[in-house]
């Protein structure tokens, strides 16, 4: 495409002023209604050898005589009304200019990130569908749709491929439609085979199905790929309950939890730092394998007995002992195990195969989402890190990139915490191991800066904390700006998303999920078309009838 | 643009003072000014158009006033008729601000390189010229930003003159509302004044 072309969309003023940090400044042609405007639009502006596209961060209304504002004309008078609204009174559009196309170039490089800024009166047009797929690309082997811009019909892609390479994050307060968008993103890393999926599904909404305000239930992603996904779970009785058995029983052994463990449940178990600290004596004391259950099984006498034998503070000791019992009430915990659910979860994963862990009964028991995701993920952490390394850059054989998705990230990613944890680990060193984290969280100012900044690609949606949209947009290039359009942002189901994944920030409504037709569109069939399809295939390979 | 010298309807005097910005007419007959706001046409090397935007009637000597003579006639008529030498002791001149000219049968909306000379024939505008002259709303520039007294006044009575002559009324005065927007920066007080005046 020929950059110098008449851009296609609605002509909507000229460029006034402004800066590349600041953002352009447009006036609004009296011809078009300002209502018409919204935030997050995108723009093209037309240099003289560039093309420029930008996002509308601000939309103003200006005039140009201050005596209007005090004294406003007499707009019962159609004839003032119409000169003053075309003269005295204007709007102004704030543009941050994202990308420019430049010349010829634009078809071989695509947009670069634009370094420059328009001339004075330069025209500046709505973007058009033609200007959207120019910037977002199609929907390809490595292009995953996830929904369409605010004012077109486009479809918007990500680039999955380059998504999974590092930490994401997807955001927004509570029924803003994080859970639905994940689930999409999961999707399209099945569908894309950019990398396998282990899920730690606390409120069982991925695996088998997925509540919905509007519809009741959607499908999860074991009913939509059946032979890609496998669903584990802690709970044997919850998939009965639903006629419905896993496809492997996790368990945990007090041999397995550690007292690093025990760190990371600090203020789940409301512990002390001191009682905290004191499981990592009690472990030393005791030995690695053992340490927890023999804990667990002394009386008050025998806790204050070893309060003082390893010197420890005895209320501090005997606070440990009463919150540790909680975790002999989950059923998972076992005496004894050995890391057979961690093989089980890899030999899947080897394969191919996406594992979304289900908690069941345990979905408000926050210390086993915890505790069992920490434990879990540090054995398989260190499995691909010896992979790896074995691998010795061999690409062959190196285990498949695996995303691990954590709902309630921040109480794995706290900033107390984050330089300790096996996740904080994983979120700082990018794909090093092949392993990357994709973080659902409600309340992102809960999760440590340095975390935040390592995130790739960040999809949020409506955020209406001070805190919360600060955290999201740290670091973040013309963060001022995008974060009027984060917070105004629709309810449900829009999204901002900016990032590696995708070549400029862009606000979406996201695709629709939940729908027979949705399903389809991602490449669901029901048995019957199933069916037939063997059948067709059948006849291909045999000669038909 | 050749101008006829027979005599004619439109011709309605001549230019007997002159300079740059404009000119004042005596009117042949007695009273015989155009409206305020008119559009007139001057001849001379660069025929000149002007809005008309002061009139006066006086005694030919102006160091002489004159004197009441009607106290025992019935009706205004019935003085003139009674002293038929007052037409020729009484003249009425015009003021116009120069809005613009013509030079090679082109209309120019600035000023004419010399005004109109002394004794140019001074014409009114057919309603043909007048549509032609302010097809372009920057007509008015010369005049709005012009020093004259009752300034809004008489874009005001051009405007009520103008308008009824053009096709669209109402598109020709957004134009010129938007025109004046202009000359008028941060004063659309001024602006409201004169549109409002104006589609009285
Ligand atoms: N992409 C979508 N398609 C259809 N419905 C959606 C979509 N996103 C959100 N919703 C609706 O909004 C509700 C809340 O979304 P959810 O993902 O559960 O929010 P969150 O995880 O942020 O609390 C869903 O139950 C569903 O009804
Ligand atoms: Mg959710």
């Amino acid at each position: 495409m020929n950059t110098s072309t008449n851009p296609h969309g609605r002509y909507l003023g000229n460029v006034v002023g402004g800066s590349l940090n600041r953002g352009i400044e447009v006036r609004l042609d009296p011809q078009v209604p300002v209502e018409e405007m919204a935030l997050g639009q995108h723009v093209v502006i037309q240099g003289q050898s560039r093309r420029f596209f930008g996002i509308i961060t601000d939309i103003t209304l200006e005039t140009s005589d201050d005596s209007v504002r005090a004294n406003p004309p007499d707009l019962s008078n159609p004839l003032v009304a119409s000169v003053v609204s075309s003269t005295a009174v204007y709007a102004t559009l704030q543009v941050l200019p994202m990308l420019a196309l430049e010349g010829e170039m634009a078809l071989i490089d695509g947009p670069m990130p634009a370094k420059t800024v328009p001339p004075h009166f330069a025209p500046v047009h709505l973007a058009a569908k033609e200007d959207v797929e120019m910037v977002f690309g199609r929907e390809d082997e490595r292009h995953f749709w996830v929904g369409t811009p605010l004012d077109l019909e486009e479809r918007i892609n990500i680039d999955l491929e380059e998504f999974v390479k590092r930490s994401n994050g997807v955001f927004g307060k509570s029924g803003t439609g994080k859970t639905f968008l994940t689930r999409l993103l999961l999707v399209g890393i099945l569908q894309k085979s950019a990398a396998v999926n282990l899920v730690f599904d606390m409120q069982s909404e991925y695996g088998w199905m997925g509540t919905s305000e509007g519809t009741g239930t959607v499908k999860g992603l074991k009913q939509l790929f059946p032979s890609k996904v496998a669903v584990f779970s802690l709970d044997e009785e919850h998939g009965r309950r639903r006629g419905i058995s896993p496809d492997y029983l996790v368990k945990v052994g007090y041999n397995q939890i550690e007292p690093e463990d025990i760190e990371m449940l600090r203020e789940t178990l409301n512990l002390s730092e001191v009682a905290a600290d004191a499981a990592f004596t009690v472990a030393g004391h005791f030995g690695q394998q053992r340490w927890l259950r023999q804990f667990l099984d002394l009386d008050g006498q025998e806790v204050q007995e070893l309060s003082k034998s390893i010197n420890v503070n005895e209320r501090a000791l005997s606070t440990l002992h009463n919150r540790l019992r909680r975790l002999s009430r989950f059923h998972f915990v076992t005496e004894r195990e050995t890391d057979e659910s961690v093989e089980e979860i890899l030999r899947y994963l080897d394969r191919g195969i996406h594992v979304v862990l289900e908690f069941g009964r345990y979905q408000n028991e926050l210390a086993a989402y915890i505790l069992v995701a920490n434990l879990l993920t540090r054995r398989i952490h260190s499995r691909y890190v010896t992979r790896k390394e074995e691998a010795m850059g061999d690409q062959a054989k190196e285990p498949r990139p695996l995303v691990i998705t954590i709902e309630e990230a921040h109480r794995f990613l706290s900033p107390g915490i984050a330089s300790q944890t096996i996740f904080g680990t994983i979120a700082r060193e990018m794909r090093k191991y092949n392993v990357t984290l994709l973080v659902v969280d409600q309340r992102p100012s809960g999760i440590d800066d340095e975390v935040m900044s390592q995130l790739g690609t960040k999809l949020s949606c409506l955020l209406d904390n001070e805190r919360d949209v600060d955290a999201v947009m740290s670091g973040v290039s013309g963060a001022r700006e995008l974060r009027s359009v984060l917070s105004k942002l629709d309810s449900k189901q829009e999204s901002l998303i900016f990032g590696h994944a995708v070549p400029m920030p862009i606000v979406v409504r996201v695709r629709d999920y939940g729908t027979n037709e949705s399903y389809r569109e991602l490449g669901f069939q029901e048995a019957s078309e199933l069916r037939q399809q063997m059948e067709r295939d059948a006849d291909d390979l045999f000669g038909g009838r | 643009m050749g101008l006829s010298l027979e005599h004619d309807e439109t011709r309605l005097g001549e230019v007997v003072e002159t300079s740059t910005t404009g000119f004042v007419a005596q009117c042949y007959q007695l009273f015989g000014a155009p409206p305020l706001g008119a559009l007139v046409k001057s001849g001379g090397p660069y025929p000149a158009y002007g809005v008309v935007h002061q009139v006066s009637t006086q005694g030919i000597d102006p160091t002489r006033r004159p004197v009441a003579r009607g106290q025992d006639e019935a009706t205004e008529e019935d003085v003139y008729r009674s002293n038929p030498q007052l037409a020729h002791l009484l003249r009425t001149d015009f003021q116009a601000v120069i809005v613009g000219h013509s030079a090679e049968e082109d209309l120019r909306y600035h000023l004419p390189p010399t005004p109109p000379p002394i004794y140019a024939f001074v014409h009114m505008c057919s309603t043909e010229e007048v549509r032609m002259f302010t097809a372009n709303p920057a007509f008015l520039r010369p005049l709005a930003t012009s020093s004259i007294t009752a300034l809004e006044e008489v874009v005001a009575a051009c405007l009520r003159y103008t308008a009824p002559m053009q096709e669209d009324t109402e598109k020709f005065l957004i134009g010129v509302g938007k025109q004046l927007a202009g000359f008028f920066p941060g004063d659309f007080r001024r602006v409201e004044t004169i549109l409002r005046r104006a589609a009285l």
